[in-house]
């Protein structure tokens, strides 16, 4: 696995920024708002921190990822494309007849994802099982878990939290995307989940809070994460959904619609640059 | 006379011995699903994740995939009907190695009520794809359920009942799930029963044969895949079907075993079970006579069956 440094991944991010525009407007539909806020957080963890061999899917030792909140599917495939799972062109064929990229993940159709999601809220339970496990094997491996903030309405999540925290998984690592928007509009006016913070240090893990669009930041809290020991590891992180695109950021509306050709154009010019 | 959980608890001793990769979890109900049998062997390899169905059916996915071989274990009330979203989306879409056990089947749990008495947990397990759905009759059957789940790669699901009742399998008798067993031969009617009211089923070919009509009896242990050429067979030489279950009619064995007659050999059927309703408090004895799922009802049934017979 190629480790990018920090100014190649900065370049990444701006590639898997154009594949979710991309793959979502060709599909005619997807999610790019939450995609898009979370695209520090994967393209660091695919191609930096996780320890994994795309070209050997079932290496044991790998680290796992579970997309909990599965709808943001679209910034998984292009940073499983960009670290060589399958080829980018394929992102193209999302939410096709046929496709290996279903519009919610399924492991049983893509090699290389490690489970199916896309019912919120059971991620980070299904990151648990993996620890515990990696525990009984003696096995080192770390498993990350993406979640949304409004996904952390669902009951289980706090469930699982609280397992994490019982039987001491340090070796979970769960992320927030707290970008503050749900279909509905914001979390805090749909139904709170403030304060986070202080919520997951009340069920006892180890909180890292970052602004999730400066990749320095984010890098350091894998970092963090990886040397907490005892506990499970949070990192909250500020995002602002839709980031990228100036039309789309801090809109509700963007969740879970696509660009038509015109705004596409837009996108990737706010992406790339005008002319590039 | 024995509860069939008893046989669950004693498979997954047999097992945490045989297979290091087998670990059992449960949602506070250790005792009572005698999951705790194998938690005081293998402390190390049991999980109790508290009350929280859906997160132990997650925890078990996530074991699943780490190598394990996982029997997450509730109340079977509990674990189809909350977690049922888990074990549809989490573990039947990839198809996990995931073993679900759920105690406490039928209305003879008893005085706790209809709350705690599970009668639509065949039905929500059997429509989910790649799932198994094992019904044991025994808890001699029901050991044999629990070792032969661990062996098939896959989602199952165990069903156990919370009563002692009659064990009249035994240990050398065949089992494979996905092939019923035929206890009695008969030619005038058949009775397919799953569960402990496959004993009814027998008692009721006595009081038949008495009667003077030849009745086979089938334990269709495994509802899901069903053995439908035991049905068809069946339904070719008797004709007449009864199936008895201590589940709702809709959606559970009846329904399945009708499925497959009404596209292949449409022979009249009379279903013993819940009839679209909920249970209620009692002892488990008063509770099979008031709901009509002991021997005289399959007795009933089977005449009924006779008499709409196409001629």
């Amino acid at each position: 696995m190629y480790t990018q440094s920090l100014e190649e991944l900065k370049k990444s991010c701006k590639d898997v920024r154009g594949d979710i525009v991309k793959m979502t407007a060709a599909a005619g539909s997807g999610h790019p708002g939450g995609s898009l806020s979370a695209v520090e957080l994967m393209t660091a963890l695919y191609l930096n921190v996780m320890k994994h061999r795309p070209e050997e899917v079932t290496w044991p030792e790998r680290d796992r990822f579970i997309l909990s909140k599965g709808h943001v599917c679209p910034v998984l495939y292009s940073v499983m494309a960009r670290s060589g799972y399958f080829p980018v062109e394929e992102l193209l064929t999302l939410r096709k007849l046929g496709s290996r990229l279903q519009g919610h993940p399924s492991s049983k159709l893509l090699s290389g994802l490690e489970v199916s999601s896309g019912s919120l809220g059971q991620g980070l339970s299904i990151a648990n099982g993996l620890a515990l496990s990696a525990k009984l094997n003696k096995k080192d491996f770390r498993i990350y878990c993406l979640l949304g903030d409004g996904e952390l309405q669902e009951g289980q999540v706090w469930e699982a939290v609280m397992t994490a925290a019982h039987y001491k998984l340090d070796q979970v690592c769960a992320l927030v995307d707290y970008n503050n928007l749900q279909i509905d509009g914001a979390v805090e006016s749909v139904m709170g989940v403030a304060p986070l913070v202080e919520k997951w240090q009340s069920f006892n893990w180890h909180t890292i809070q970052i602004d999730g669009h400066d990749l320095s930041q984010v890098l350091a809290a894998y970092e963090e994460a990886k040397q907490t020991k005892g506990k499970p590891s949070v990192i909250i992180a500020t995002t602002v959904k839709g980031k990228g695109c100036s039309f789309m950021e801090n809109v509700a509306g963007w969740h879970g619609k696509s660009c038509n050709e015109k705004e596409l154009q837009i996108a990737l010019d706010d992406i790339y640059g005008k002319g590039n | 006379m024995l509860p069939n959980r008893d046989g669950y608890g004693h498979g997954l001793i047999e097992l945490g011995a045989a297979n290091s990769e087998v670990v059992v979890l449960d949602a506070d109900l250790a005792k009572s699903t005698r999951s705790d049998w194998f938690a005081d062997k293998f402390p190390e390899r049991f999980f109790d994740i508290g009350i929280a169905e859906q997160d132990m059916l997650g925890t078990a996915a996530g074991l699943s995939l780490g190598g394990k071989i996982p029997f997450a274990t509730t109340y079977g009330v509990f674990v189809t009907g909350r977690a049922w979203d888990q074990i549809r989306t989490t573990i039947c879409y990839s198809e996990l190695n995931v073993k679900i056990a759920g105690a406490h089947g039928g209305i003879s749990v008893g005085p706790d009520g209809a709350t705690h008495q599970a009668l639509e947990d065949i039905a929500l397990m059997r429509v989910l794809p790649h799932m198994r759905v094992i019904v044991p009759c025994d808890a001699v059957e029901a050991k044999k359920a629990t070792i032969a789940a661990a062996n098939v790669k896959g989602p199952c699901y165990l069903r156990f009942a919370r009563e002692a009742t009659p064990v009249f399998t035994e240990e050398k008798d065949f089992f494979e799930i996905g092939k019923a067993n035929v206890l009695k031969e008969g030619t005038d009617v058949t009775i397919i029963a799953c569960g402990p009211i496959v004993y009814e089923a027998l008692l009721a070919n006595e009081q038949l044969a008495a009667m003077g009509i030849s009745a086979r009896v089938i334990n269709m242990h495994t509802i899901k895949p069903l053995d439908e050429a035991v049905v068809l067979q069946a339904a070719e030489e008797t004709q007449a079907i009864v199936t008895a279950e201590e589940h709702q009619v809709a959606g559970g064995l009846g329904s399945a075993v009708s499925e497959v007659l009404v596209k292949n050999k449409p022979v009249p059927v009379e279903m013993v079970g819940i009839q679209d309703t909920f249970g209620e408090s009692g002892t488990p004895e008063e509770l099979v006579v008031k709901y009509h799922l002991v021997a005289n009802d399959i007795v009933l049934a089977a005449q009924k069956a006779l008499a709409r017979k196409i001629k």
